[in-house]
Parts: structure tokens; sequence; C-alpha cells
């Protein structure tokens, strides 16, 4: 009895250690190394903080570093504003009979590719896209406007792209929240205001915050929606990771770019989870 | 505010309008990429010109229709073998991790469940470029100590593989062990007493119990892989996805091919969301 228990748990264990330490934890120690080693003056690989100094003392890479991340959690924000009154109709408002219809319907188009989606907002948006034609009809406008290639246009895509992050937890917890508990708030004299910013977002919490943290790292990491959207402009972090690796051929320095965004990103997980006293693997449940 | 009290007429009025806005915003894009898909024009844009299938069926030099469009219909292939590929790798290693997790007690285990869950957080160009460099450096090391050439190394099919199944099995591994821990030890340890041994308890009980679970993230696995971009862009070699080859085609300018294979995608896509849904509302119900 005892040997088999054994043998079931090497094999178990086997796999398990040759994906997590073959496939994420050597990958990334061999990033960090990487990231410390440069080419001197004479051509050779030496240690250093050569390409840490590049990224301090260019403007353009830390500048769209933190422009991205800025905008990062402008996304996340606008996901939660937009999304918590959907889900709350969705739980709370619409009759029974239609939510599991409504819900299904917010799920859908999030099951279609990332860049199926992002290839209807072009068509959409474009200069000789639907909605210049619609409104050139209709003389609203005289001639064709540019819309996409612009931070509105992109921030705009990057909310789309994610909102069904934000949307299922926020959906999964407003449904366990009680309809008494709102009901007795009214009762004892609150108001619409006073109901939304003591009961609703506060027992909302749990899902507020891992929505906003899956929305936050995926729209970090985001290269589709910020290249297609914003075009040449769109100045995003992962493009000049893609750059010096793909372009450029510096994959040192690409490695320490790479690594900079796994800090910030694993950074403000961490500050999201320590505020709202989470922990990952509650989250991710 | 809720269902069960009074609301005012403006209250409940702005309130539906707000989400039917919500909806077109949802659908548009989706929508207008479908319906441009039958337009008779060169261009996926509006006037509309007439109904036609030519971008699905045409073989003519100047409307080549999907059906006939060979680099597109090479990298649908190609995705669906990555794919399939995925699923299975990330099926049967992230079932291990299930049962690790879930039935073991070991040394370090809150470690190594804690790496199990790092790749939900890791952005997927990281995973893919750290992956990318450490096949490179093992590929060089290779070469230096053994004199080896290793394919599997290189930018190319096996190493999208890997990549996609390094963070797609962490999502079968949750899956699965949602619904082992709703798994009824008695049974198991009736089965042990009637005699059999542990790898037969598992094989006709426990993943007879857990089907429906791994089922259920096959299919989840299936897409994510089919359509994953990011971590796919440093890892592929000359049999590109789908999702890269579409973006190649849409960084050069577009026709309206790329919305018959968006509208094939669509149809494809939402016909699999619902057969999921459907069973897995069934599996609650029992």
């Amino acid at each position: 009895m005892k040997k088999y228990r054994n043998w079931g748990f090497f094999i178990f264990l086997l796999p398990v250690l040759l994906w997590l330490f073959l496939l994420i934890v050597l990958p990334h120690i061999d990033l960090l190394i990487m990231s410390f080693r440069f080419e001197d003056d004479y051509g050779e690989l030496t240690w250093g903080m050569a390409n840490y100094k590049e990224f301090f003392g260019e403007p353009i890479y830390w500048l769209t570093f933190v422009r991205t991340a800025i905008y990062s959690l402008v996304v996340t924000f606008l996901t939660f504003v937009i999304g918590l009154p959907v889900a709350f109709f969705i739980t709370k408002v619409v009759s029974v009979k239609y939510k599991g219809a409504l819900t299904l319907l917010v799920l859908l188009p999030f099951w279609v590719s990332e860049l199926v989606r992002v290839y209807g907002w072009m068509i959409l948006l474009r200069e000789s896209g639907v909605v210049n034609h619609l409104l050139l009809k209709t003389g609203l406008l005289a001639k064709p406007v540019e819309m996409l290639y612009n931070d509105a246009a992109m921030i705009m895509g990057l909310v789309y792209t994610t909102m069904l992050f934000m949307i299922v937890p926020l959906i999964s917890v407003l449904d366990s929240l009680e309809d008494e508990l709102i009901e007795a708030a009214f009762d004892l004299g609150g108001n619409a205001r006073s109901v939304l910013f003591r009961i609703i977002i506060p027992y909302a919490t749990p899902g507020i915050v891992s929505g906003s943290i899956v929305v936050f790292m995926l729209t970090l990491g985001n290269y589709l929606t910020p290249n297609l959207i914003g075009g040449k402009n769109s100045l995003w972090f992962t493009e000049q990771i893609y750059n010096q690796f793909i372009a450029s051929f510096n994959w040192n320095q690409g490695s320490a770019f790479g690594f900079l965004l796994l800090i910030l990103s694993s950074l403000i997980i961490w500050l999201g989870l320590k505020v709202s006293k989470q922990n990952l693997a509650k989250v991710v449940q | 505010m809720i269902r069960s009290l009074p609301q005012s007429k403006t209250y409940s009025r702005g309130f539906r309008l707000y989400i039917l806005l919500y909806f077109v915003f949802l659908f548009a894009p989706l929508l207008i990429t479908c319906i441009l898909a039958f337009n008779d024009s060169q261009f996926p844009s509006l006037p509309w010109k007439g109904f036609t299938l030519e971008w699905f069926t045409s073989d003519r030099p100047d409307r080549v229709g999907i059906f006939h469009d060979q680099s597109n219909l090479d990298s649908i292939w190609v995705s669906i073998q990555t794919a399939f590929f995925v699923s299975i790798i990330s099926l049967v290693v992230g079932t291990c991790a299930a049962f690790l997790f879930e039935q073991e007690n070991f040394k370090f285990k809150q470690l190594l469940y804690f790496l199990m869950l790092a790749p939900l957080v890791i952005p997927g160009v990281i995973l893919g470029i750290s992956i990318l460099m450490f096949a490179n450096s093992l590929g060089t090391l290779f070469e230096m100590q053994m004199d080896l050439d290793v394919p599997l190394l290189r930018p190319g099919f096996w190493l999208v593989v890997l990549g996609q199944f390094s963070f797609i099995c962490t999502f079968v591994t949750l899956v699965v062990s949602a619904r082992l821990k709703k798994f009824d030890h008695t049974l198991e340890e009736a089965a042990l007493n009637l005699g059999a041994n542990r790898f037969e308890v598992i094989w006709h009980i426990t993943l007879k119990f857990l089907r429906p679970a791994i089922l259920g993230s096959a299919a989840v696995a299936f897409l994510m892989s089919f359509e994953n971009f990011n971590t796919t862009l440093f890892l592929v070699g000359s049999e590109t996805t789908l999702p890269i080859n579409l973006y190649l085609q849409l960084r050069d300018g577009s026709t309206p091919v790329i919305n018959s294979i968006s509208f094939l995608l669509i149809v494809s896509t939402s016909l699999l969301a619902l057969t999921n849904l459907y069973f897995s509302s069934k599996q609650q119900e029992d």
C-alpha cells in the first residue's frame, strides 16, 4: 500500500517539476542573468549594469515605461467604472429570467480571438472606415477624419479587449450579495450614493481586486492592441521589448526591459493585494 | 435600485439605455466584420455593393477567397496542430498537478503551488522572451559541449507548443483541482478495500469523476492556444500560426479575406463556447 503511494507521488511530481523548472523558473533566471551582460568597447560580453543605465539614461525608454504603467492603470479604472453597472444590472436589476442569457451575451465576444476584435475596431474607425462613412452620409461630417492611431482610440481598444476579466469576477461577487443588505440600507435611510459606496463597493472588493489584477497585467503586457490601434504613436513598452529582440537583435538590452516590466507588474499586483488584504491563491479561485 | 425595490422611471430607463449602449459597444466590431465579409468590394469598407460569397469561394487572381488562400489555410492547419498538442500536454500535466496539490502532502508544497500560479501574473511577452532565450542558451550549450544540434530549441513549432503550454497548463490545473476538491474520498476507499490498487482507483473512479472538468478545460486550452499571440510572437519560426499570419497581413493593409476568416472564427468559436457552456451547466445540475 505504502509503496504504491510513493510511486504515485513521484509520477505526479515529475511532470509538474519539469514544467515549472524548465519553462518558468530557469528561463526567468536566464532572463535576469542576460540583463546583466553587455558588450563592452571591445565587443566582449561582460557583467554590469549597462543595460539598466541605458534605460534610465534614455528618456524615450523610461518615459514609455511610465506612460505604459499610467495608461494601464487608467484602463483598469475605466473597465471597473464601465463594468460595475453592467455586472450590477445583470445580477440585481434585470428579472431573473434574462440573467443567464445576458451573462452569456456578455461573455460571448471574448471567446473570439483578440486579433479579430481589434480588426473589427480598425474597420470601424479608420479613415475609410464604417463610422466615417456613416457620418459623411448623414452629413455630420464634411470630410473623413482618421480616428485610429491616437491615445483615445488605443485606450478604448484596451478597455474593450480586457473588459471580460473585470466583469466576470464582478458578476460572481455581486451574485452572492444578499438583496436584503441593500433593502436594509434603504430602510435605514440610505440613498443610492451611500448604498453604492458603503455597501456594494466594499462588498465587491475581492472581485474588484482580482479583476483589476488581471486587467492590469493583460494591459501592461498587451502588444497587439497598442500596435494596431495606437499605430506608430502608441509608445507601448512591449513594443520597445519587441524592437530590442527582433529589430535590433540586442537580447541583453531586451532582457533588461523585460525584467523591468516583470518587476513593475509584480510590484503593482503585490501592492493591490496588500492594500486590499487579499492573497494570490484566493484571488485566482 | 434592485428588482425587489420600487424604482423611478428615469432610473430604470437610464439603466436600460446604458446596458443597450454597452451591448452595442460589445458587438458592433464583430457584427460589422461579419457583414463586410459578404460585401462585393475589394476593400473591407462601406458602401455596400451587393452580397457575394466570393471572399470565401473565389479563385481569381484579383480575388482569392479563403478556401483557396494557401498561406492562410496553412496557418490555420498549423494553429490546429499547435492547439491539439498544447491541449493534450496541458491536460496530462495539469491533471498530474491537480492530483499533486489536492491529494499529496510534501515539503515545499506552498512554494510549488505559488510557482504554479506564477504564469497567471507574468505577461505573455515576458514568458515568450524568457523561453526563447533559455532555449537559445541551452542550444548553444549543447552545441559547444556535445557538438549536438537540437532543432527543438530553435524558434519553431515545438517551441511555440512549449511556450503556450507553460501558462495554459495553469488554467487546466485550476479547473481540474476545483472539481477534484468535490470528490468524495469514500469512493476511493471503498475501491481500495475491494482490492483495487491506486492506479486502478484513479483510472476507473477518480478520472471518470473528473471527466467533465477535463473535457471543459480541454476546450478552453484549445481556444487559448489557437488565439494566442503574445507568447507565440517570439517563439514562432517559419510555420506561422493563424493570429501571427493575420497580424502580418493586417500591418500591410487588409482585404475582405480577413473578414471571411474572422467570420468563420466567430461562428466556430461561438459554437464551441455554447457547447462548452451547455455541458458545464448540465454538469452543475448533476
